[in-house]
């Protein structure tokens, strides 16, 4: 037992220990479930003597999360050891996490199942501490909601959700995500013929690529209209310039003892282009590809703040706020967050299936 | 001079580009205006210069630009409302405030997760994921509700800021503090230093190079997240406010004179970070690339 899981379970047991002293002198009945818990926690101490498997911590930390959910309100001013009954229980998940990935650590690449846990862990520990949180100390759902009453709006609005989505999503970042990229790819194929123009535009691009160009949002409304096609423009304009950078980078990727083997082969521009630096160039572009996919997003919800017609997700989110009907804007920004993810988890799969003779794939990690 | 030439050639071209493009975009308008001052057959260098003129333009030419922003900066005093110096110190005040919160909390979450396999294996998954969150789109939401709980000012943007900042320096920074390699550690080893002492003397000198591309990066990006987090309250002010205001009222000159102070902000902190990399690296012994 390392020192840290030595505190970890010391201190898990000890507050488990005191909080089930101080929650004896309330009703038997009230809040069996999370007395049980802390009773099993405090009874955890015994591993100083006799040793506890790492599941034990696992269960623990599932029983602990399981009482306090269904024990909120239950008492009615919220008691001191309801809070400690929580740290309690995250100190057990953690010590849980620490003490699976001591364990899967001599292995690293065969345990793909197990090694998933622990991201999960961490995040239903999240999930659960908002939760309880929220709802026992009463936080004002103005200010944050619980995960549950998000989760109930989302299926509540499910029809509008759908309509942003498309409004937002499907008309506005595809088109404009397909063309920036596009043309950022084209624009670099030709400049990387002309050394002199490459030298120019490099740089130039390179910062453009640090500038807000989030910032063009109202003159694109102005231009493109209120519609979806103003904020296509801006995600063309985002996407552009890192799609640029990136491209050129990589068309210089393949070696100068592979061109040369080309070159062997009397194969002409396009050959080399197609068959090679192209390919080559992979890892680079995919980059890009994945940088724009947040990008993307980012640039057609800022920009349906500056005009939209009344769909959209940042036309959802912003009159939102103003009506402070703070749970639907959640359950929009959930929605962006699921999209967002899975945009860039679809282009990262691609990545693995096109770049699959780069060492970072073959290696296992993306 | 073989790279200057490359640049300005370019550069000079997008003016050009520029000044054309005004003349096509305006020129529907300023038919309209000549029509009704009863003009007819204007020689086209002198509908060219009305078209650079407007009040209004869809497209303003850049000397255009430059007149409002010398206007806004130079010519008023710094305290007005309308000064750009006085707004682009609003944006920078939270850009800073939150570019450097995020680095001290990447640096720190970086040396956690190398210290730690628990926290590497639960918490790189999760930063990595937060940053597909498109939480730059609910900037403004997060300041109004910080606001409702009396947290207003500078704070809640530089909250966006250091959000959208942490995240390059924490991966540029895990990459940089598990740099060295294994026979350097032995090194340290056999030396007998402490954990403390290998940090000091090999992992924090060795991630260098790695916190300084990823801060350059980063306050790029938190300039941003203040531009867009001041997008919900246009009594704060700031340059977001400006192309706020401007976009309502339709002031093309004005949202392109903030936009430009925005860019040659973005330059300039880009480039201190990059003088301080250089200080650094001169100060720590490296040669000059």
């Amino acid at each position: 037992m390392s020192q840290l899981q030595f505190f970890l379970a010391l201190v898990a047991g000890g507050l488990s220990a005191a909080a089930f002293a101080l929650s004896v002198v309330t009703p038997f009945e009230q809040g069996l479930l999370l007395k049980a818990f802390l009773a099993l926690g405090f009874m955890s101490l015994i591993r100083f003597f006799l040793p506890l498997g790492l599941w034990a911590d696992a269960a623990l930390a599932l029983l602990g999360a399981v009482a306090l959910l269904t024990t909120i309100g239950a008492f009615g001013p919220t008691p001191a050891f309801f809070w400690m009954a929580l740290v309690g229980a995250w100190l057990f998940s953690w010590l849980f996490v620490e003490r699976l990935s001591k364990a899967l650590a001599p292995r690293l690449s065969d345990n793909a199942g197990l090694g998933l846990l622990i991201p999960m862990v961490f995040g239903m520990a999240l999930l659960v501490i908002w939760e309880v949180v929220t709802r026992g100390a009463n936080v004002p759902p103005v200010l944050l909601p619980a995960p549950s009453m998000i989760g109930a709006q989302l299926a509540n609005s499910a029809p509008i959700l759908w309509a942003d989505f498309v409004q937002t999503f499907i008309k506005s970042v595809l088109p404009g995500y397909a063309i920036g990229c596009l043309s950022g790819l084209v624009v670099a194929i030709l400049v990387d013929r002309s050394p002199f123009l490459k030298a120019g535009l490099l740089p130039i691009g390179n910062f453009m690529s640090a500038l807000p160009i989030i910032g063009i949002a109202p003159i694109m409304v102005m231009w493109f209209g209120f519609d979806w096609q103003s904020k296509a423009a801006v995600v063309v304009a985002m996407t552009f310039f890192p799609m640029l950078v990136n491209t050129v980078a990589g068309l210089n990727a393949s070696s100068a003892i592979e061109r040369d083997l080309m070159a062997t082969y009397a194969a002409d521009y396009w050959q080399t282009l197609m068959k090679l630096r192209l390919p080559a160039a992979g890892p680079f572009i995919f980059n890009a590809l994945k940088i724009n996919s947040t990008l993307a997003l980012i640039g057609a919800i800022v920009a349906e703040f500056f005009g939209t017609p009344i769909v959209g997700m940042g036309f959802r989110i912003s009159t939102g706020v103003g009506r402070l009907a703070i749970d639907l804007v959640w359950a929009e920004i959930a929605v962006a967050a699921v999209a967002g993810s899975a945009f860039y988890g679809v282009i990262a799969l691609i990545e693995r299936g096109v770049t699959f003779w780069h060492p970072s794939v073959r290696g296992g990690r993306a | 001079m073989n790279r200057v030439l490359p640049i300005l050639t370019v550069l000079l071209a997008i003016v050009v580009i520029w000044y054309v493009a005004a003349i096509g975009m305006n020129a529907n308008w300023q038919n309209t205006l000549n029509t009704r001052a009863a003009l007819t057959n204007v020689p086209f260098t002198d509908f060219a210069q009305q078209t650079w003129a407007q009040d209004r333009p869809v497209l303003p030419a850049p000397h255009q630009v430059i007149g409002e922003i010398w206007n806004a900066t130079v010519a008023l005093e710094i305290t007005s409302k309308r000064s750009l110096a006085y707004h682009g110190w609003i944006t920078l005040s939270s850009t800073l405030l939150g570019f450097v919160l995020g680095t001290a909390l990447g640096v720190l979450l970086a040396i956690i997760i190398v210290h730690n396999e628990a926290s590497n294996r639960s918490l790189m998954p999760w930063i990595i994921a937060s940053q597909t969150i498109p939480i730059l789109a609910i900037a403004p939401m997060v300041v109004v509700g910080l606001g409702a709980v009396g947290i207003t000012g500078t704070v809640p943007r530089a909250l966006i800021s250091m959000y959208l900042s942490f995240f390059p320096v924490v991966v540029g920074m895990v990459k940089g503090l598990r740099s060295p390699e294994g026979i350097q550690l032995d090194l340290m080893r056999t030396y007998d230093a402490s954990p403390w002492q290998t940090f000091w003397k090999l992992r924090w000198p060795a991630a260098m190079p790695m916190l300084f591309a990823s801060m350059k990066v980063g306050i790029a990006i938190s300039l941003i997240g203040a531009v867009v987090s001041e997008l919900s309250n246009a009594a704060g002010g700031g340059l977001g406010v400006r192309l706020l205001t401007g976009s309502y009222n339709g002031q093309t000159i004005q949202i392109w004179a903030a936009l430009f102070i925005a860019a040659a902000l973005a330059a300039v902190l880009v480039m201190v970070v990059g003088f301080a990399e250089t200080a650094v690296n001169r100060r720590m012994g490296a040669r000059p690339a």
